[in-house]
């Protein structure tokens, strides 16, 4: 019995001291929120042989999120940031639109052709390009951060800002509505009644998930993100390390491209992914990864880009306006700010070893 | 020889951008005659006054070493608040007062957090634009115009440029410019403007010297706010309304224009002169744009981008060199 109890605290002590702890604490609050004033919320219904609800549409909806999340955790874990990912996710929308339907020449697009449900490249090689274009923008990040030494803020800024503007130049700034149904699999398709998109993040994390824990890149990773002179001088090459790690997160934020324009059925290149990039570092922020670089964790950054998502959804389903989710959002930051800050951890911390002791005593 | 050459060196990046600037309107003034009036050159002034604004007080961030990613919001918020309070007939220049206010609590708050519980400015500055944008939207969320007869003074009357004929800017363009100066002098003679280059190059040293580097920073935020909301009246007295989706990414515009300006982002290096360029090559573009009339507005996009990493290559070739030496 006593050791029992004491195993208990034990594992509670652990938990609390793991890094997927106050992202966990994050979710439950806004859950036991949820419950409070939006009881409707938990309910998960069967339509057509598909799960539906709130609590579904966490995952499917912020499938494109939780993807960017991964990237962007392995971004920041080098010390860097990612801010393109919004425009990468652009131009690999925009990518899939235009192969579907595309102009060559002066070939006249009719409404006829351009509504037709058929496609005139392979569904494959849509992916492939879609992939392909977000994992390139990823490779020129990179190769921006590690070979031309440019902060990464600013490697990226500049692909945030001139990314949509390829994003038009491809679409031709026009909004492509998509109407080939195949391609809509990704977004809008279920296998045994679980939503695509969840299947595909899945194999995204564990890919990811592979890479930095049963081979020695996270490791790399990390430490390039403590100090990369040091990890230089050791031996690694930390350029490719941070090479990897942008090319990766392009690859992420292609995918996210590819399952949002299936969802929505168009590419927007102005619209599609605005927003992105804030509420990735948000989702990677709430996991508990420092924007210095260092140690992280993917699980942690995907439970962070639930609890946005769980956080939006919330506010949509009490009525807040979509707008006015910013200012909302930007309490959430606030509070997850003075969690993380050193001071009032310090200070919880503190308040629970001093509990401890007194029992002890 | 020595000297010009030295001249050279640690001016470098400014002079290419200048350079850039006249290039890029020769050529503009080639392709198209029209642009070959004077009225175009003013025009930028006229157009892009918001931007020199927010730019002038982005550069002293980034000459810190920090980022404010907020002041694109910080704009729409403003244009929103004051057009609310116009149309419930508060005197204007009460309104102009509060929002200044307005902009200088709100920089100070976000320097605050930042020097104190230590987080990345990047971060707060970015939970800042989320919280304006918002609130722009809580307060209003469809356009509000304004009427009030002082604004429309303001955003009427032009002010004649002396030696050219035909030629105006607007009472906006010229508090852009007064800005300018008095930021130019505060930074390069006064001992807040050293302060402010001692911690961007080094702010543990810089405290280590005794500099007062809290209050400097809390004061240069503060400014950066001040200078977001003073764009805002602009911008809501250049376009008479108020709204939440005005100045979208208009952050990016300020960073682009100051790190073209010859700012380097990493700190410590930059000058409020060549911000103006970087405001203005930004502005010219967009004109060639217009005049072209064919070409398509991402062009700008693009071209700011594919700019702002020429003159990143620039910087770095002048910064890392004289850093080596």
């Amino acid at each position: 019995m006593d050791t029992n109890s004491e195993n208990k605290t034990s594992f509670f002590h652990r938990f609390r001291k793991s890094r997927l702890f106050w992202p966990l604490v994050a979710l439950a609050l806004i859950l036991i929120f949820d419950a409070i004033y939006a009881p409707g919320f938990f309910k998960i219904g069967i339509l057509d042989g598909h799960l539906y609800g709130n609590l579904i549409d966490v995952f499917n909806n912020g499938a494109p999120l939780i993807l960017v999340a991964i990237g962007m955790t392995m971004v920041i874990a080098t010390g860097g940031v990612d801010l393109s990912v919004g425009a990468v996710i652009a131009i690999s929308a925009a990518m899939g639109a235009v192969l579907i339907n595309p102009a060559f020449g002066n070939e006249l697009i009719s409404n006829e052709i351009l509504t037709q449900n058929v496609s005139k490249t392979p569904l494959p090689l849509i992916v492939l390009a879609n992939l392909g274009a977000g994992t390139a923008c990823g490779l020129w990040n990179g190769f921006l951060v590690s070979r031309a030494k440019i902060q990464p803020m600013v490697a990226t800024l500049i692909l945030m800002v001139a990314g949509r503007g390829l994003a038009q130049l491809i679409t031709n700034g026009q909004i492509m509505t998509i109407y080939y149904t195949p391609y809509f699999f990704f977004g809008n398709g279920f296998i045994l009644g679980i939503p695509v998109a969840m299947y595909i993040v899945a194999a995204v994390l564990l890919l990811a998930w592979f890479l930095v824990r049963k081979t020695s890149i996270g490791l790399f990773v990390e430490s390039v993100g403590i100090n990369d002179k040091s990890t230089y001088y050791s031996g690694i090459s930390e350029k490719n390390v941070k090479l990897l790690a942008y090319t990766f997160c392009g690859f992420c934020a292609a995918v996210a491209g590819l399952i949002l324009s299936s969802y929505v059925h168009s590419a927007d290149a102005n619209n599609i992914g605005s927003n992105y990039e804030l509420d990735a570092i948000l989702s990677v922020v709430i996991g508990g990864t420092l924007m210095a670089g260092g140690r992280f964790s993917l699980l942690a950054s995907v439970i962070g880009a639930v609890v946005i998502r769980t956080f939006t959804i919330t506010m949509y389903t009490i009525g807040v306006p979509a707008n006015a989710l910013l200012a909302a959002k930007a309490v959430l930051v606030l509070l997850v700010i003075l969690l993380y800050s050193e001071q009032s951890r310090r200070l919880i911390n503190s308040l629970f070893e001093g509990k401890k002791e007194r029992r002890d005593a | 020889m020595h000297r010009i050459k030295k001249f050279l060196f640690k001016n470098g990046p400014l002079l290419a951008t200048i350079l850039i600037f006249f290039i890029v309107y020769a050529i503009g003034g080639q392709l198209y005659p029209a642009m070959r009036k004077p009225q175009v050159f003013f025009n930028l002034f006229i157009n892009n006054a918001s931007l020199l604004i927010i730019s002038i007080g982005m550069t002293l961030v980034v000459i810190m070493k920090g980022i404010d990613l907020s002041v694109g919001a910080m704009i729409a918020l403003t244009s929103v608040a004051s057009a609310a309070l116009l149309q419930q007939n508060f005197p204007p220049l009460l309104v102009i007062l509060m929002m200044t206010l307005m902009g200088i609590l709100f920089g100070l708050t976000m320097g605050a957090i930042t020097h104190y519980l230590k987080v990345e400015a990047f971060v707060v500055t970015l939970m800042g634009q989320f919280f304006a944008r918002g609130m722009a939207y809580v307060i209003n969320r469809s356009s509000i115009t304004i009427t009030d007869d002082f604004y429309k003074f303001l955003a009427l009357t032009k002010i004649h440029v002396p030696f050219f004929e035909n030629a105006y800017v607007y009472i906006t363009s010229l508090v852009a410019i007064v800005l300018l100066v008095v930021t130019f002098i505060i930074l390069v003679f006064t001992r807040f403007g050293r302060t402010v280059y001692a911690i961007g190059n080094n702010e543990q040293s810089a405290l280590l010297m005794g500099l007062p580097v809290a209050r400097t920073k809390l004061i240069v935020y503060a400014f950066s706010g001040f200078c977001s909301a003073l764009a805002g009246i602009v911008f809501s007295i250049s376009l008479t309304s108020g709204f939440g989706g005005y100045a979208l990414s208009m952050e990016m515009d300020a960073i682009a224009s100051v790190v073209i300006g010859g700012t380097a982002l990493t700190g410590g290096v930059g000058n409020v002169f060549g911000t103006l360029f970087g405001v203005l090559i930004n502005g010219i573009i967009v004109t060639i744009l217009q005049f072209n009339g064919t070409l398509t507005s991402w062009w700008t996009r693009i071209g700011v981008g594919i700019l702002t990493l020429i003159f990143i290559g620039i910087q770095s070739l002048f910064y890392v060199r004289k850093k080596h030496t």
